[in-house]
């Protein structure tokens, strides 16, 4: 569905992205992990289309969509969330998840029709006639998340949509995300919420320092030492086993 | 929210109040006053386009106004022109302008303050060539159209010296009116469509409008064209109505200034807020002349100044306009609960 070949991307002097090559299975929820500062949101940007790689190909659907504005990529069946939610704060959650719908529906009244059943999908119908701007921290999370689905795509990018979630909020969205799955949508995410990574996906890219240091099932990863290095700093793992061996 | 039966008969009163005014009305000096307030709405839906919908404030809309003015009046005095051919030369010449500012700064993605100071300054830019290209524009002498003498020429000439006289003192009236109708049904289409829902959520957020599929800049495209064609078919009428232009009335910022006062004190992003924020305007300028028998065009500025102040006022205390006043004492008045923005 998804392949990244060798893609980078320049900051001026900082390397963000670094030769970062990944695939993503259709009908699968592949999650991508890593440190702050790591890399995964300018990724994500250069996926969608905000951000032109300096090098390396995007290729979805069997289709390049290298450098291809957002809007394109959007109506190809590729979209994402971001991770600071944007809603549009002076529309109703109807007004705004219909400004997706619209990616596929000419009508305004089919439109804001298809955004009241994307709302009862997503257990917004209480909130639809809500400006977006009275929603809480979760219901901007979950109106970003309805307001992409609407769109049609086949493909989304959810970028940290459980930050910020209380515990049953993030169990609320797991199983979102599973339903939306289960809808025939592929998911390709960043979470640094880890139970609900280890739930939830098929499997799991590590990105520290804008380059893949491991993949695998989310089992495997946990005890990569390469990944508790990452996150823990130089020697952690060492000194980890040493404690387990001492014990 | 105001149910859709109340806004619709609403607007049948406010069409059927101004369609029957003249009958009512007696004195030239209130028709004149109303057809000037008109000619203000007609504007300020040209300027709520794009700056009420489409959240790009504009500091310049006298370029579109400008343009249209000059070419109905050059066409015609130069080439002699029948006004109905020249208008639509006009029209295209006010919405050629507008793509051409608006593919320079939106393709370099300049927003707020700054898409404001570009339209000044392609304002200012056109102000000072109209003034300087004597043999293009007649210079700072303006054009002149011929009076229209003749009322078997009436219809031909677009100038309503009709034998009847009912058609001659309302024929201009009455041309407005039917303008500022056409003005509003296109807004409010746009409004209930696919592009008027894009246009917002630019206006919200530009970059999460791009995600979910819109495309931002043929989105701001196409409402600067319109835009420009609403604004400029005003300066049609200008023309037509006072039969001289010159650079300081096509280009000027009085002009500039006119288009945005009405949609902001009215109500952005509203089909209503222009009519109403220039009847508001007009109004509180006319009750002003009567009480202190200042008279604006010998104490120029003196209006401006009351504008501004109001203008603070609005800004400060009401956001939303006299449109979200209303809303407000309607909520009050029938007891919903204020959970739904309206937006038309």
């Amino acid at each position: 569905m998804l392949k990244v070949e060798g893609a980078s991307k320049w900051f001026g002097g900082l390397r963000a992205i670094d030769g970062v090559s990944l695939t993503v299975p259709e009908g699968a929820i592949v999650s991508l992990i890593g440190p702050n500062g790591a890399g995964k949101t300018t990724l994500f940007a250069v996926l969608s289309g905000f951000l032109k790689p300096d090098s390396g190909t995007v290729s979805f659907a069997g289709r390049d969509i290298t450098g291809l504005r957002p809007h394109r990529i959007c109506r190809l069946g590729l979209v994402r969330t971001f991770q600071l939610v944007r809603p549009f704060a002076g529309l109703t959650v109807r007004e705004n998840i219909a400004t997706g719908s619209h990616n596929r529906i000419r009508s305004r009244a089919a439109a804001l029709g298809h955004a009241e059943q994307i709302a009862d999908r997503i257990g917004m119908t209480a909130m639809l006639d809500l400006p977006a701007a009275a929603l809480t921290v979760a219901g901007r999370k979950r109106l970003e998340v309805a307001r992409a689905i609407a769109t049609g795509p086949r493909l989304l990018l959810l970028d940290e949509v459980m930050a910020g979630l209380n515990a049953t909020e993030v169990a609320t969205m797991v199983e979102l995300i599973r339903a939306v799955r289960d809808g025939g949508i592929t998911i390709f995410l960043i979470e640094h919420v880890m139970p609900a990574v280890m739930s939830l996906s098929d499997r799991t890219y590590v990105l520290n320092d804008g380059a893949l240091i491991a993949d695998g099932a989310p089992g495997e990863i946990a005890t990569d030492p390469r990944v508790i290095e990452a996150y823990l700093g130089h020697g952690a793992a060492a000194r980890m086993s040493e404690a387990g061996s001492h014990a | 929210m105001i149910s859709p039966q109340f806004r619709y008969a609403g607007w049948l009163i406010l069409v059927l109040g101004l369609v029957t005014a003249p009958l009512l009305i007696s004195s030239g000096r209130w028709i004149e006053f109303l057809e000037l307030t008109l000619f203000a709405a007609v504007l300020g839906q040209g300027w709520n386009i794009l700056g009420g919908y489409g959240g790009q404030y504009s500091f310049g809309h006298a370029l579109f106004f400008g343009t249209g003015a000059y070419l109905q009046a050059l066409l015609q005095f130069k080439f002699g022109w029948s006004p109905w051919v020249a208008m639509w030369f006009a029209l295209g010449g006010g919405v050629l302008v507008g793509v051409f500012v608006g593919y320079l700064s939106f393709r370099y993605g300049l927003r707020g303050s700054y898409f404001a100071l570009i339209t000044l300054a392609f304002a200012e830019a056109f102000h000072v060539l109209s003034r300087s290209l004597i043999s293009v524009t007649e210079g700072g002498r303006g054009v002149s159209l011929d009076l229209n003498r003749d009322p078997d020429m009436a219809l031909a000439t677009l100038q309503f010296n009709f034998a009847a006289p009912f058609l001659k003192a309302y024929g201009y009236y009455y041309l407005i009116l039917l303008m500022l109708i056409i003005a509003c049904a296109a807004t409010w289409w746009m409004a209930n469509s696919r592009f008027g829902a894009r246009l917002v959520a630019v206006r919200e957020n530009e970059e999460a409008a791009e995600a979910i599929g819109v495309d931002a800049f043929a989105t701001k495209m196409a409402a600067i064209s319109l835009s420009a064609a609403i604004t400029s078919s005003a300066g049609i009428y200008y023309v037509q109505k006072f039969l001289f232009i010159d650079p300081g009335i096509a280009y000027g910022p009085a002009k500039s200034v006119e288009a945005l006062i009405a949609p902001i004190i009215g109500g952005l992003g509203t089909v209503l807020g222009p009519v109403i924020g220039a009847f508001f305007i007009h109004g509180v300028g006319e009750l002003a002349k009567e009480t202190t028998g200042l008279v604006w065009q010998d104490r120029p500025g003196l209006d401006l100044i009351l504008f501004g102040v109001i203008l603070v006022l609005m800004l400060a205390f009401a956001p939303r306009g006299l449109v979200g006043l209303l809303e407000r004492a309607w909520r009050k008045l029938s007891g919903t609960r204020p959970t739904e923005r309206d937006h038309a």
